[in-house]
C-alpha cells in the first residue's frame, strides 16, 4: 500500500488550492501494482460473446445459425433493396436449398441411364458451378461484389425455385394432364420471376450502368435451367 | 487515322486495313491526341500480329494512357481475364447485330471488334446455345408425344452435356486450328499478319448466334420450313465468317484460299446438320416403335384373312 507522507486535508483551512495539487507531495515508497480490466463498452459485448461460444449449448449454436438462415429466406421472399445479405453472407442456406432440390429432382427408378432426368450430382454440379460461373463472369467485368457474396445471392434467390418444385411435386400427385401442366407452368413462371427479381435486387447495384445487362443475363439463364429441370419433372 | 475515325465512319478499304495496322492509333476516345508518329512507325514495321496477347513495349509516360501499351499482366493475375471482359452492353449488342447481317464492305473484325475482342460473347453464345439445343429438343419430344402418344417422353437431359461439349469444342477448336493454319500460311508467304487467336475465338463465336433463334424456329414441325430456316443461318453465318477470312487469305493461291474457305464453310454446316433435330421417328427409344410396327401390321393381316376367307 501506498504511504503518504502528507495528507492534503491538514491544508483544508488554507487558501484554495489548485486541484491536484497535493499529488506532488506524496511520494510512494514502493511500487502499486496496477490491475484490473480495460475495457471499452462496445468491444466488450463482442469479446465475451467469441470467448463464450465455445460453453454454450449446442442448440444455442444451431439456433443461432438457423436463424440468421431463416432471416435471409425472408429477405429473399421479400426482396428490398437492403444488403443483409451482403454483409452477413453465408452459405447453408445454398447448401440446404441445393440439396433439397437435387434429392426432389433425380429420378427415382432404375431406367435406363440415357433417358432421364438429371441426377443429384448433375443438379448439384450445375447450381455450384453455375454459380461460380455467373460469378466469375460479374467480377471479371468489373464488378465490385466479393466471390463469397455473390454465391451467397445466387444459392439464397433459388428459395422460389424450390418452393415451386415442392407444389409441383404436390400437383403431380393428382391426375396428370393438360390443367395440371398449365398450374405447373403457372407456379414454375411466377417462382421463376420471383427468384430473378430477387436476385436483381441485390446484384444489379454492384455492376456499373453500362454493363448491368450483361451481368443479369447470365442469371436470367442459370434460373431459366434450372426451371426447365423443374417443369420437366415427370415420376416414375 | 485518329482525326479521320473522330469524325464520320468511312467506308474505305484502305482506310480500315491502315487502321488495322496501326493498333496503337485505335479508336479508344482516350488516346486520340497522344499518338506519337514514332509509335506509328514501330507498329507498322513490326507486322505481328496484334491482340490482346501481345507483349507491348514499354516507352516511359505514354503507356499509361494508352490502352493498347499497358504492360501486359501475366496469365496467372486475374487482371489479365479481365481485360478480355472489358465490353459494354451496347458493344456486344453492336457485335451481335453485325453478326447477323454480315455485309460484304463491312469486316467483322475490324469494323466490329476494333482490334478489341472480348470472350464475354462467343462464351455466353456458346452457353446459350448448347441449352436452347437441349431445350427445344427435350420440347420436339413433347410435341411428338401429342401427336402420337405411343412414344415414351423422358426428359433426356444427357443432351445438355452432349450439345454442351460439341459447341465449346467446335467454338475453340476449330480457331484455334484455322489461327495455326494462317499462323503458317503467314510465315511461308511473308505477308501482313492475320487475325490473333482471340478474334478468330471471337469471330466464330458470334457467327454461332444465328442459331439460337433457328433452333427455337425448329420446333415449328414442317420439314420444308425446317431445311429453310436451316439453309437461311448457315448462308448467313458462313457468309460471315467468309467475308472476316477473305481479306485474309485472297493474297494467298488460289488452291489454298478455295480449300480454306470450302473447308471452313463445310465444318458449319455440319454442326448445323447436328443441331438440327431429329424426326421422332428416331427419337423415341427402338423398343415402343417397334411394339408400335406389330400392333400396327397385324390388323391388316388379320383384315385381309378375313377379306379373303
Amino acid at each position: 500500500m501506498a504511504e503518504v507522507a502528507e495528507s492534503p486535508a491538514d491544508r483544508g483551512t488554507a487558501s484554495p488550492r489548485p486541484l491536484f495539487a497535493g499529488l506532488s507531495d506524496i511520494s510512494i515508497s514502493q511500487d502499486i501494482p496496477i490491475e484490473g480490466e480495460i475495457t471499452i463498452p462496445m468491444r466488450s459485448r463482442s469479446r465475451e460473446f467469441d470467448s463464450s461460444t465455445l460453453n454454450e449449448s449446442v442448440q444455442n449454436t444451431i439456433m443461432r445459425d438457423l436463424k440468421a438462415v431463416g432471416k435471409k429466406f425472408m429477405h429473399v421472399l421479400y426482396p428490398r433493396k437492403s444488403n443483409t445479405l451482403l454483409r452477413d453472407w453465408d452459405l447453408w442456406g445454398p447448401l440446404i436449398l441445393c440439396v433439397t432440390l437435387a434429392l426432389m429432382l433425380q429420378r427415382g427408378s432404375v431406367d435406363s441411364e440415357k433417358d432421364g432426368g438429371p441426377q443429384f450430382a448433375e443438379v448439384f454440379v450445375i447450381v455450384w458451378f453455375g454459380a461460380v460461373t455467373i460469378t466469375l463472369n460479374s467480377k471479371l467485368l468489373g464488378g465490385n461484389i466479393s466471390f463469397f457474396q455473390s454465391l451467397c445471392v445466387l444459392g439464397y434467390c433459388i428459395l422460389p425455385l424450390t418452393v415451386a418444385m415442392l407444389i409441383c411435386r404436390l400437383v403431380l400427385l393428382a391426375e396428370q394432364g393438360p390443367i395440371n401442366f398449365m398450374v405447373r407452368l403457372f407456379v414454375v413462371v411466377v417462382m421463376f420471376a420471383w427468384s430473378i427479381v430477387a436476385s436483381t435486387a441485390f446484384l444489379a447495384d454492384s455492376q456499373p450502368p453500362n454493363r448491368k445487362a450483361l451481368a443479369v443475363y447470365p442469371v436470367f439463364l442459370f434460373y431459366f435451367v434450372i426451371s426447365w429441370m423443374i417443369l420437366t419433372f415427370t415420376p416414375q | 487515322m485518329a482525326a479521320a475515325d473522330e469524325l464520320a465512319f468511312h467506308e474505305f478499304e484502305e482506310a480500315t486495313n491502315l487502321l488495322a495496322e496501326t493498333p496503337g492509333a485505335a479508336t479508344t476516345s482516350r488516346s486520340d491526341q497522344l499518338t506519337s508518329p514514332g509509335h506509328v512507325a514501330v507498329a507498322v514495321g513490326s507486322g505481328s500480329s496484334y491482340g490482346a496477347e501481345d507483349p507491348e513495349e514499354e516507352e516511359g509516360d505514354r503507356t499509361a494512357l494508352l490502352q493498347e501499351e499497358k504492360p501486359q499482366p501475366g496469365f496467372w493475375t486475374f487482371g489479365y481475364y479481365q481485360s478480355f471482359f472489358d465490353v459494354d452492353t451496347s458493344q456486344v449488342l453492336d457485335r451481335i447485330k453485325g453478326s447477323l447481317l454480315p455485309r460484304p464492305g463491312h469486316n467483322f473484325v475490324r469494323h466490329h471488334l476494333r482490334n478489341r475482342p472480348d470472350l464475354y460473347g462467343p462464351f455466353w453464345i456458346c452457353a446459350t446455345l448448347a441449352f436452347v439445343l437441349a431445350v427445344t429438343g427435350n420440347l420436339t419430344l413433347v410435341l411428338a408425344q401429342r401427336r402420337d402418344p405411343s412414344i415414351h417422353y423422358s426428359p433426356q437431359f444427357h443432351k445438355v452435356t452432349v450439345a454442351g461439349i460439341t459447341i465449346y469444342c467446335y467454338s475453340w477448336l476449330v480457331p484455334l486450328a484455322l489461327w495455326g493454319f494462317l499462323r503458317w500460311r503467314q510465315g511461308v508467304r511473308e505477308r501482313v499478319g492475320p487475325y490473333s487467336f482471340l478474334e478468330t475465338v471471337c469471330v466464330y463465336g458470334y457467327s454461332l448466334f444465328v442459331f439460337i433463334p433457328t433452333v427455337v424456329l425448329w420446333l415449328i414441325p414442317v420439314p420444308w420450313l425446317q431445311w429453310l430456316f436451316g439453309a437461311l443461318a448457315l448462308a448467313l453465318s458462313a457468309a460471315g465468317l467468309v467475308l472476316t477470312l477473305w481479306p485474309v487469305v485472297r493474297e494467298d493461291t488460289r488452291l489454298v484460299a478455295a480449300a480454306l474457305l470450302s473447308t471452313v464453310v463445310l465444318l458449319h454446316a455440319l454442326l448445323a446438320m447436328g443441331c438440327k433435330p431429329l424426326p421422332p421417328e428416331q427419337v423415341a427409344p427402338p423398343a415402343h416403335v417397334t411394339s408400335v410396327v406389330l400392333h400396327t401390321q397385324l390388323p391388316p393381316t388379320v383384315a385381309r384373312s378375313v377379306a379373303t376367307s
